[in-house]
């Protein structure tokens, strides 16, 4: 085929580039303006065009935006993968086009092409590999032949201090999930017309939704291979392409397409909806007197400690109060302890940490050991009598002692001592509201079938604080 | 249901439900302590929504992530802490230069390093001061609650798409982890389509998203022009709440959770006959500098209280410029002050004694 025509993907003149309106800025004999050309031809003869989104990366080829008549988006460097994956969840039908070059995709890149490879992400990557760092001016890339002198090889690449040089082809072929995996050679004229072929079909497949294509480009790059093209190209053949074999890898492409794993949509009442899910209107407080309780409830990881604290935070919240709740954080959460911190109150709540608790749950012996010093003069401390065998040695404050894990284990489930404790702690203090507590309670618990026995135990607690405390 | 519904939910989740209502289309994300409740949030709710929620391989894949889908029109978001942050820093440089729409919530953990998972405020150089190379800002939120979190990241996609420009929402392990009582706005919203992105269309064919102007004169341009946007967003946008300011002879400038704790302080303070106050700032950048000189000038005592080494007191201090007497009350480490050491150290200033 004899091109005569510069390919309409093309800008007719390159206006972005200031200086030099029509010609490149690519040195002369390097692979880029072959690679380039196949591309845009390739994108006009299947009319996707104006669906293309081509990412360019940090390297020579910054700057295919000045050539490439597409839409462009220029990424950072070993990122065009994340950046190419980001936009692909955005517009399912944009055509991404994601040109690396070795330095790019091979080093700095790695994690970024190897997961996009995995996630099957539907893009065509161009991997332009010419053994060597081209914008920054000839230093070792992870392809760099063994021997190979560059500026930071001035030796030659030693596979003792640099390692080997990596096929990137091969690693691809390692994953899964890549539909199509080629390598071509920009050597020779008919190697050119074979690529020219492949890079067609790389980009088929993403039209046709198949999933990621990789196209390994072997390309010359004469001036830091410190030689003139011809030699170049006879280098490649020489050298560059018994390491990189030239052969297709992997070919999918007949597979069936996954399944399209569209979400369903959701109008703006049902989202809502969805977010009010267990939420409530509060009542409003049903008294003008201030009120601030600052409870702390504590035990051993397994009581419900965090679960009773939400449960209250909850309940007050639906009676109109101002709450907080605020999961252990300190020193005492080693060994299996657990506490919740909540405040509610008429007001503005401030600090939501509770260093001075005017309540104490305390559900095991180190709960109590640990806080009991810590309650206000005048506070209540609840103590789980089953568990704690000690007395509250403090005269300043008010206890009551309930068998809560036995009477939980008489009820069926070790468990809900926490309701119980709860339950009189709100009877106590005349907080209780027992059919908003009830209203409240199904949605904090979260094994279902366990929601009648935990409101029997507020009934049973309630009992039992009619019996002993009133 | 009735726009007055509340809810008990941590501040993480808070910001999901904020962002959802916000129109945010997509959450690309990776788990960190004490952040990671906002990405389990976004795979939950994004999905059931019909939006997207995507977990990378890492945080420099999430914010590259979020430059390609905010080029691509969507209104994005994500959440770290800290070390999640650093590494973020290049990609959040490259969406400044190329002035993407993006919002990212930081959950502010101790540091440096891997630190510890309790909560600092040792985020606040690296949001407030740009983060990655480069002269760029950010706007950075700061809540003091599960309601300011639902609420800042609601607002932040609105001012994203305004200016161009990523919106921080600046939390703690203790905003983000404690749960409140959280009231929905009762409007969704959504973005318009942007004339300057990529859709893959015939329309935005001729656009480029790029930071790259090789070009001394025209990065010098671009970076003026940055400039501009920045001292605009000053002019036009910031937020702060005072607490008895107007009388108070010891003024707190405190954000976050130690905002509260310092708002528990006052209280106190005043029932003990001490006039304090808090100036809490909603938003870092822009700092509320010109409330904060008109309060400096009548030679209060202003108290610069955050569980970092200083670094927003350097701000104060140097908004004061030597005119008010300035003191520092920092604590580091995941150390969280109590009430009672706050009350205490303003009783010995008060009594004319040193700290």
């Amino acid at each position: 085929m004899i091109v005569k025509e510069k390919p309409k993907a093309f800008y007719d003149t390159f206006e972005r580039k200031g200086a030099g309106e029509k010609v490149t800025h690519y040195c002369p004999g390097c692979g880029h303006g072959t690679a380039h050309k196949l591309i845009a031809e390739v994108l006009a003869e299947m009319e996707i065009q104006d669906r293309t989104i081509f990412l360019s990366p940090v390297g020579c080829s910054v700057f295919a935006y000045y050539y490439m008549d597409t839409g462009n988006i220029q990424c950072a460097h070993g990122r065009a993968p994340a950046v190419g994956t980001g936009i692909r969840r955005t517009r399912k039908d944009a055509i991404l086009i994601s040109y690396q070059g070795d330095g790019d995709l091979a080093a700095i890149g790695t994690a970024e092409i190897i997961h996009a490879a995995n996630r099957g992400e539907n893009l065509t990557v161009f991997f332009i590999n010419n053994a060597i760092y081209g914008m920054t001016g000839g230093q070792m890339a992870p392809t760099t032949l063994e021997g190979q002198k560059t500026l930071t090889t001035p030796l030659g690449r030693s596979p003792g201090r640099d390692g080997h040089p990596i096929g990137m082809s091969e690693v691809m072929a390692s994953l899964k999930t890549p539909v199509f995996i080629e390598r071509v050679s920009l050597s020779t004229p008919g190697k050119v017309l074979k690529a020219r072929k492949v890079f067609r079909k790389a980009l088929e497949n993403q039209v046709d939704r198949k999933g990621f294509s990789f196209v390994e480009v072997l390309s010359p790059c004469p001036i830091n291979w410190k030689m003139d093209p011809v030699e170049a190209r006879k280098w490649m053949q020489d050298q560059l392409e018994p390491l990189y074999p030239v052969q297709n890898f992997r070919d999918h492409s007949e597979i069936p397409t996954p399944a399209d794993d569209t979400l369903p949509f959701l109008n703006d009442a049902a989202l809502i909806e969805l977010l009010q899910t267990g939420g409530s209107v509060p009542e409003p407080p049903s008294t003008s007197e201030k009120l601030e309780q600052r409870v702390k409830i504590a035990g051993f990881g397994g009581q419900g400690v965090l679960s009773a604290g939400v449960l209250l935070a909850n309940y007050v919240l639906a009676r109109g109060y101002q709450a907080t709740w605020l999961p252990s954080y300190g020193p005492e959460m080693r060994g299996g302890k657990a506490n919740a911190s909540v405040i509610f109150s008429t007001r503005e709540i401030g600090s939501p940490v509770v260093a001075h608790p005017n309540v104490l749950i305390a559900l095991n012996t180190p709960s109590l050991v640990s806080f009991e010093q810590d309650v206000q003069p005048g506070g209540l401390i609840l103590v789980n009598s089953s568990l704690i065998k000690e007395k509250v040695s403090r005269k300043d404050v008010e206890v009551l002692e309930i068998p809560a894990s036995e009477m939980a284990r008489e009820g069926g489930v070790l468990a809900t001592a926490n309701i119980i404790m709860l339950t009189i702690y709100l009877k106590h203090r005349d907080l209780a509201d027992i059919r908003i507590l009830k209203g409240i309670l199904p949605g904090s618990v979260k094994r279902k079938e366990a929601v009648d026995l935990n409101l029997r135990m507020i009934d049973r607690a309630l009992e039992y604080y009619e019996r002993m405390f009133s | 249901m009735s726009e007055n519904v509340k809810q008990l939910i941590k501040g993480n989740e808070a910001a999901v439900y904020g962002a959802l209502m916000g129109g945010a289309t997509h959450f690309f994300g990776y788990p960190i302590t004490p952040a990671s409740e906002i990405a389990q949030g976004a795979a939950r709710y994004f999905t059931l929504a019909g939006r997207h929620f995507l977990q990378a391989e890492s945080e420099v894949a999430v914010i590259n992530m979020l430059y390609g889908s905010a080029a691509a029109g969507a209104r994005v978001m994500t959440a770290s802490s800290g070390p999640g942050m650093s590494l973020m820093a290049e990609g959040l440089s490259y969406i400044a230069g190329a002035e993407l729409p993006c919002v990212v919530v930081d959950v502010q953990r101790a540091g440096p390093g891997l630190g510890n998972i309790w909560p600092e405020q040792s985020d606040y150089n690296i949001t407030v001061k740009g983060g990655g190379h480069g002269n760029y800002k950010s706007i950075v939120l700061a809540p003091h609650s599960a309601q300011e979190l639902c609420d800042f990241t609601y607002q932040a996609f609105e001012l994203a798409d305004r200016y161009r420009i990523t919106v921080i929402i600046l939390a703690d392990a203790y905003i983000g982890q404690m749960m409140e009582p959280v009231e929905i706005p009762g409007i969704v919203l959504q973005g318009q389509r942007k004339d300057w992105a990529l859709y893959g269309d015939r329309e935005s064919r001729g656009n480029l998203v790029t930071s790259i102007l090789m070009d001394p004169q025209l990065q010098s341009e671009h970076n003026w022009m940055l400039q501009d946007k920045y001292e605009q967003i000053a002019r036009e946008f910031c937020l702060w709440d005072e607490v008895e300011t107007e009388d108070a002879e010891y003024l707190f400038v405190a954000y976050g959770i130690t905002s509260r704790i310092c708002h528990s302080a006052v209280e106190e303070l005043r029932s003990k006959g001490i006039k304090a106050g808090l100036l809490r700032p909603q938003t870092l950048t822009p700092f509320p500098q010109k409330r904060l000189k008109e309060l400096a000038s009548t030679g209060r005592t202003i108290i610069s209280a955050e569980l970092s080494n200083g670094m927003m007191a350097e701000d104060v201090d140097r908004i004061f410029a030597g005119k008010a007497e300035c003191e520092r009350f920092c604590w580091l480490g995941g150390i969280i002050p109590s009430v009672q050491d706050i009350v205490e150290r303003v009783g010995t200033l008060a009594r004319g004694g040193t700290l």
